[in-house]
């Protein structure tokens, strides 16, 4: 019975921290492209401004809910929702710190990379079902970029997988006792770092969206609530790819002195702000670009990692 | 790649710049007085109405938002019987200050008019009437025009001659 209340005081916490820690992170990337670009960011409503997610939500629960007449109106519902719950039910697998976490897959890495795939539905749908021309440009670009960077994405984690000799993600943790991923596997952590803002759509890569030359993309026709669940989805892929970067190169919880929570949360969040400061200085690039970006040299670069990390353990073995 | 990591850098140290926003309505900007801001009417040193309703500043608005008419005391001195600006079209050219040849319309460097009620943006006369001479403190048109008003007869004006009498014989 105990058991049970833990695992379900575990599921409940970690809902909510992740579902605050999204909205505050709308405020948080605002104040920090405000302070990058030498201004204040918003620091009206409430102290420090905390209060606009408040406000923010208030104006998005307040909005009209509109259905465009020409949408496919299934899909288009569907869409939103899709995004909301594959981005947090990746969150189930990752290991916050001993005991804290919602389960412990040992095929976790799968796990996530499963539903950071499905995720790319909720997009091209969306851009489908608007019946709209922005929408669904938005939505062929998501599809080929989510597709071709989806490919390295997993390739680049083989070679963590091989050092650590699990899927586990809590095992891959401990395997870093003595030495963090991110050095002896720094081509895997270069092209995931790469494919994860692209996974997460996030600005150098956010072709998508690309506001200066499709509105708003795949969400061009969404408004009110319907949108709000984008952009939650957005900012907890964020989170989501932050905590995976810390999980599987940073040691996750380990570090000295701190609790392993507070290490958790301090490594994700420098994760989180690295993602916001890309944000406010790279340009996007065109789109041909992206794509040959990540077949011609991402791609490679993945396979050649694979194959050294794939040498070296072997040799380490016989 | 190195390019990035270096614009990433440049822009990280931009944390510790000083901000270039001024906190409007707790700090408030400094206006150059040449501001083209809220539209005022003048009055001359004598405490009299600048505006002769010429029309002029109705006919230069690019966007109609001047309304006038035109009417004389009993002296023959013209004013504007009311004079009105819809400042929910105004677009604060200036071209009616530059078309005033008697210095009466003026913009001044005020901006803060929010309305709730889009009808309180249409100014009449009185609220455009201002008890001083603005940005021109010396004008005075009627002390120099030759027409004759209530004080001032024909040939009184400043550097004017006293009238010829036409029907004299003598040079």
């Amino acid at each position: 019975m105990s058991e049970l209340a833990l695992a379900w005081s575990n599921v409940i916490l970690i809902l909510a921290v992740v579902f605050s820690f999204a909205a505050l992170l709308s405020w948080i990337e605002r104040r920090l492209l405000g302070v990058w670009q030498d201004r204040y960011g918003p620091n009206r409503v409430g102290p420090f401004g905390l209060l606009q997610i408040v406000a923010d939500a208030i104006k998005l629960l307040a909005k009209e809910d509109w259905v465009p007449p020409f949408a496919e109106k299934t899909l288009f519902v569907l869409a939103p929702v899709i995004i909301a719950i594959t981005a947090l039910l990746a969150f189930a697998v990752v290991p916050v710190a001993p005991g804290i976490g919602v389960v412990d897959l040992n095929i976790g890495l799968l796990f996530f990379l499963a539903m950071s795939s499905l995720g790319v539905y909720s997009i091209v749908l969306g851009g489908w079902a608007s019946n709209n021309k922005y929408s669904l440009l938005g939505g062929f670009r998501a599809a080929a970029q989510m597709l071709s960077y989806e490919v390295f994405m997993g390739l680049s984690l083989m070679g963590v997988v091989m050092l650590a000799g699990s899927f586990n993600l809590r095992d891959i943790v401990a395997a870093q006792e003595d030495l963090w991923f991110c050095i002896p596997q720094i081509l895997g952590f270069i092209t995931f770092t790469v494919a994860g803002i692209a996974e997460a759509r996030r600005l150098p890569f956010d072709l998508p969206e690309a506001e200066n030359e499709l509105v708003a993309g795949f969400h061009t026709e969404y408004s009110s609530m319907k949108f709000g669940l984008f952009f939650i989805g957005e900012y907890v892929g964020v989170i989501l790819i932050s905590a995976m970067m810390v999980t599987l190169f940073f040691g996750g919880w380990l570090g000295p002195l701190l609790p392993p929570l507070m290490w958790f949360l301090l490594k994700t969040f420098i994760v989180i702000g690295f993602f916001i400061l890309l944000r406010a200085s790279l340009p996007r690039p065109r789109y041909d670009q992206l794509m040959a970006y990540g077949w011609k040299v991402m791609l490679p670069l993945t396979l050649v990692n694979l194959l050294v990390t794939g040498a070296i353990v072997l040799a380490w073995e016989s | 790649m190195w390019n990035s990591l270096k614009t990433m850098w440049t822009i990280f140290l931009h944390m510790f710049r000083r901000r270039v926003t001024i906190q409007y309505p707790d700090e408030k900007p400094v206006i150059p007085p040449r501001w083209r801001g809220r539209i005022i009417l003048s009055r001359d040193p004598d405490g009299e109405e600048r505006c002769v309703a010429c029309y002029l500043c109705a006919a230069a608005c690019p966007v109609d938002c001047i309304a006038l008419q035109a009417t004389e005391d009993e002296y023959g001195r013209r004013y504007p019987s009311f004079f009105r600006i819809n400042f929910s079209r105004c677009i604060f050219c200036g071209y009616c200050e530059e078309a005033c040849p008697t210095d009466a319309i003026q913009l001044t460097p005020d901006f803060e008019m929010g309305e709730y009620d889009r009808k309180n943006l249409v100014y009449e006369k009185e609220d455009l009437l201002i008890d001083g001479t603005g940005k021109y403190p010396g004008y005075n048109f009627y002390r120099m025009a030759g027409l004759a008003i209530k004080g001032k007869d024909k040939g009184d004006a400043e550097d004017e001659a006293p009238p010829v009498d036409l029907h004299r014989l003598l040079p």
